[in-house]
């Protein structure tokens, strides 16, 4: 494929009469002759009155004199300048400005909708539930990812069938090609993020010309349709690890386990002070403060997320990266953007430009949020434009247009990337799981501490869906669930696990299966987890260190693994025994210490009734590192990873 | 800061040395002296307040032990000190299910044998109800205190002229779950009760000075209060053998509170000695025989349809103790209490009244 330059040259400077023509000879134009015989588009009716037909295409004569062109409007009947605009001043379509506000509408709701999901992530119980009643979530908190075409189309190239609610991207695919990406202007939480800091953080560099020229089309925003192409492969191959960069479940990650906690501890922190103020109103105050927070935004407890500094630390990162580059996520990386950018050339709505119009004044550039090319001169790139409408509202000449079934004249479609590049990026995706596999973490030297959430598929099943998005990790109501960080190796980054000795798996509660976009925690109900009626659902395995274990080796009594251990039967029995402990201080003159009978009960495991739900690791008084412990064998969901001969299958490898 | 400019201009008829040009005016010397040396005034004195000389600055706990103490003073020699109150046998031939009675008037009728509610609660009262919510177990398993008799023990309050009630309790398992899944958030909130979580800032550091229980966080919700009415679940418990009304104070406690089982019978009854209630009315609707904190089997628990009402924990759990089958003397936390003088192991000495 040749590669045509990206910013084309712009005809009325070359100063060579009839060769603003050359704008038509577009590759998708449907009409050739109109590319052979330049002159028989620039009808008489334009040159006359440009104003009346601004879709058509500039004649020579108008681009030959742009005073005349300039002279049209001001010829019109409106007489009063009520724009601050500058050049001609012409003021945009009333439907572009109503658009335009309801775009910001639309972006301050759904991040709003998006942060009461988010915040709504977590069961806080009810008043009015019955003692029977089973425990969920009453809203779809996890929405946002279903409707992710990108999430489903990884899934379905590595599962091949669609789970459950990630139907509902269809409805998103089907609006991008009705109206292009307006995702990514009008929805996306983390665009609106960008959006925001876009606007909020350039410095005096960043106004002005340099970001005129920041907001041109550059070559970098291929990077994220070479980044789509590898995910994709990668879901072919069998690995969901696209979701490391799907911004939704960006958002999610960072926001739910980073900002949200770190939120909640600064503030207890705050009113934890206030509380101490000898004033019974401050006091007062702080509390209901930290009642409501508790209640509606985050929950009763601090919770803390395994290694999620660096979570935080790419989420900051990317979001300084606006500083040099407006909106650098959504136009260099993201592959959701990518994903409808490839969708948006089916699309129905799109831009028209009156090129011969446009005096360069480069206002629709200072505004354009996608860099794809509003201005005059150059075609417009549909499958970067986010449809945020600010370049039809800036434009003061009356060149932009958006409109229903646009001609493609001066429109480029499709994602304008180069096809080494391309075949490469497909190369790398295919070969990301066998080096992610290869490097022992999975099918030869399976890692004792990647306990998965309870309804989890087998492993290699598990990362064909797991998309990171960390639903599950915030929606534990025992801050049970973390990333992963290498503990699943390379490939496992960011993968939920159980970390006991945080928080342990609460017996009746499937939150996370419930929550989960993608069934890589499939929805259980209690009686499948609890095993009432059938084998429960294990997640691993509990092991006693006798060396640290008050009965087993400082005969004291303890047992509170015993006492929360929730299976029934318990998994946890004890033994009664009268041991021998030797008194501290020696006897008198000298003799050894005396020694004394105590009673005690040393606890053991039964391996078919332990669940592996961590609640001994969790309570063990043993602080630093337990004396009861679980590791993942004995997990229901795989046939290798097992003890007991009952639960083998000796057709698949170790 | 002042620049060079402001220096003195040199002199017009010798020549400027490069030197007179550096050199700062005599005005502007004093000033930037006097500057350094008040800032380096400023920072020792600042240092001076702040010294910190070193050492862990420990308290040895002395003294008394710390009570809260919301027992209602006055007796009168008619009420009882130990009310039993039980579901009427059926007749024979009745085999329906269910008892005779409900909770709720179980504890009435309980409540009514010690005085009735009146005694101990006066109007404008804010009473604290403190059932134990502490596992994620539904009425049936009987890990928790029954909603019902939570209910009963509230509306007598409330009858009794009580401004607030408040529902309490620091669970183990995810208090959300607990709370909802025992029934008692829904049955309280019927009242009209407040139901308060254990949420983190609710609880203090407070210092104890019991025997081992020295300085712990306390949910300060069950503590603020005029009187507090402990509604504990007679149950079995694995290393403490059986458990009601004084371990069921274990749910003011925050933090590790798992170390506390390596001495437990000695943490109970510092717990006890800790909380003096105005009244236990202790659940026995449904007990847990074996399994004990936590249960979840349907089969280790019993259908007693028994409420009792007292003033004297000690005795309470004396009692309870024997509808599983263990007596007083096997609980060292009983002797204990009964040592420290918070009641009597022989229940049977007090004015007992069976209705």
């Amino acid at each position: 494929m040749e590669h045509e330059p990206l910013v084309e040259p712009i005809p009325w400077k070359t100063g060579q009469p009839g060769a603003v023509p050359a704008l038509d000879g577009v590759r998708s134009l449907p009409l050739p002759p109109v590319a052979a015989a330049p002159a028989s588009v620039a009808s008489p009716a334009s040159v006359a009155a440009p104003a009346a037909a601004p879709a058509s295409v500039a004649s020579p004569a108008s681009v030959a004199s742009p005073a005349a062109a300039a002279a049209a409007p001001a010829a019109a009947p409106p007489k009063k300048k009520t724009s601050k605009l500058p050049g001609s001043g012409i003021p945009p379509r009333r439907i572009a400005v109503v658009l335009k506000w309801a775009r910001r509408v639309s972006q301050a709701g759904f991040f709003a909708l998006f942060m009461y999901f988010l915040f709504q992530t977590g069961f806080r119980g009810s008043f009015a539930a019955r003692a029977d009643t089973p425990v969920r979530l009453p809203l779809p908190v996890e929405g946002f990812l279903l409707a992710d075409p990108f999430v489903a189309a990884m899934t379905v190239l590595s599962t091949h069938t669609v789970y459950r609610g990630l139907l509902w991207s269809l409805g998103l695919l089907a609006l991008t090609m009705l109206v292009g990406r307006v995702f990514c202007g009008w929805i996306c939480p983390f665009g609106t993020l960008h959006h925001f800091f876009g606007w909020l953080l350039p410095s005096r560099h960043g106004r002005g010309a340099s970001r005129v020229e920041a907001n041109r089309t550059h070559t970098y925003q291929r990077a994220k349709y070479y980044l789509l192409y590898a995910f994709l492969v990668a879901g072919v191959a069998g690995s969901a690890i696209g979701g490391l960069f799907d911004p939704i479940c960006i958002a999610v990650r960072s926001i739910g386990l980073g900002v949200i906690p770190g939120v909640q501890y600064l503030s207890h922190r705050g009113l934890g002070a206030a509380q101490d103020v000898p004033v019974r109103a401050v006091q007062g105050a702080a509390d209901h403060t930290q009642d409501w927070l508790a209640q509606t935004v985050w929950q009763s407890k601090q919770f803390y997320f395994h290694q999620t500094w660096f979570i935080v630390f790419l989420l900051v990162a990317v979001l300084f990266a606006n500083r040099f580059i407006p909106r650098f996520w959504c136009r260099v990386l993201c592959p959701l953007g990518a994903f409808l950018g490839v969708f948006s050339r089916f699309a129905l709505f799109g831009m028209t430009k009156d090129h011969a119009k446009c005096t360069d004044c480069n206002l629709c550039l200072v505004h354009c949020q996608g860099a794809d090319s509003p201005q005059g001169g150059v075609k417009w790139r549909q499958d970067e434009c986010h449809m945020c409408m600010n370049c039809e509202n800036a434009c003061p000449e009356d060149v932009i247009k958006f409109t229903f079934l646009p001609n493609r004249r001066s429109t480029v479609v499709s994602p304008d990337t180069e096809r080494r590049t391309a075949l490469a990026a497909v190369g790398a995706g295919a070969m990301f799981l066998p080096v992610a596999r290869v490097a022992d973490s999975l099918d030869v030297n399976y890692h004792p501490k990647v306990i998965r959430p309870p309804g989890a598929v087998e492993e290699r099943a598990f990362l064909e869906r797991c998309i990171r998005c960390a639903e599950c990790m915030k929606v534990c109501p025992n801050n049970a669930l973390h990333p992963a960080f290498f503990e699943a190796g390379i490939e496992g980054l960011w993968t939920p696990i159980l970390i006991a000795r945080v928080g342990y798996c609460e017996y009746s509660c499937v939150l996370c299966g419930q929550v989960c976009p993608t069934g890589a925690i499939q929805k259980i109900t209690e009686r499948e987890k609890m095993g009432l009626g059938q084998p429960a659902i294990k997640i691993g395995t509990a092991f006693y260190d006798h060396g640290r274990c008050l009965p087993w080796s400082m005969q004291t009594p303890c047992i509170v693994c015993e006492e929360f251990c929730p299976t029934s039967p318990k998994a946890i029995w004890v033994e009664e025994v009268d041991a021998e402990v030797r008194d501290s201080k020696p006897g008198p003159d000298g003799a050894p210490p005396a020694y004394k009978q105590v009673h005690l009960q040393r606890p053991h495991v039964d391996p078919s009734l332990c669940v592996g739900c961590g609640a001994c690791e969790k309570v063990c008084p043993v602080q630093d590192q337990p004396a009861v412990y679980v590791t993942s064998v004995g997990e229901t969901r795989s046939k290798t990873n097992v003890i007991l001969l009952e639960n083998t299958n000796y057709n698949q490898k170790s | 800061m002042r620049t060079p400019t402001g220096s003195a201009p040199p002199k017009a008829h010798e020549p400027a040395t490069a030197a007179d040009v550096e050199r700062p005016s005599r005005r502007e010397a004093l000033v930037r002296l006097g500057s350094m040396a008040g800032v380096l005034g400023v920072a020792a004195a600042a240092a001076r307040v702040a010294w910190d000389k070193g050492g862990f600055d420990v308290v040895q706990s002395s003294g008394a032990r710390q009570v809260r103490d919301y027992r209602v003073k006055e007796r009168d020699a008619e009420h009882a000190e130990l009310a039993i109150a039980r579901a009427a046998a059926k007749e024979a031939g009745d085999d329906s299910p269910g008892a005779t009675a409900t909770p709720e008037q179980l504890v009435r009728r309980a409540v009514d044998a010690m005085g009735g509610m009146g005694r101990f609660v006066s109007r404008g009262d804010v009473v604290v109800v403190k059932p134990n919510i502490g596992w994620d177990r539904m009425p049936v398993h009987a890990a928790n205190t029954n909603p019902e008799v939570v209910a009963g023990v509230i509306k007598l309050a409330y009858e009794a002229g009580a401004k607030r009630v408040v529902v309490a309790d620091g669970s183990c398992n995810d208090p959300n779950r607990c709370f909802q899944r025992s029934g008692i958030w829904r049955a309280a909130y019927q009242l009209g009760a407040d139901v308060v979580l254990p949420q983190e800032h609710r609880f203090r550091t407070m210092r104890l000075k019991g025997d081992v229980l020295d300085e712990w966080p306390i949910f300060t919700t069950l503590v603020d209060a005029d009187k507090v009415i402990n509604v504990p679940v007679a149950k079995h418990h694995n290393l403490a053998k059986f458990t009601a009304a004084m371990k069921n104070w274990y749910g003011v406690l925050g933090g590790r509170r798992n170390r506390l089982h390596q001495n437990i019978d000695t943490s109970i009854a510092d717990l006890a000695t800790f909380m003096r209630p105005s009244l236990v009315v202790m659940d026995a609707w449904r007990v847990l025989m074996r399994n004990g904190p936590q249960g979840g089997n349907i089969d280790d628990a019993r259908d007693m349809h028994t409420v009792v009402a007292t003033v004297d924990q000690v005795a309470a759990d004396s009692f309870g103790c024997t509808l599983i089958g263990q007596k007083a003397e096997n609980l060292p936390y009983l002797a204990m209490g009964e040592q420290r003088g918070l009641g009597t192991t022989r229940w049977k000495n007090l004015r007992v009244k069976e209705v």
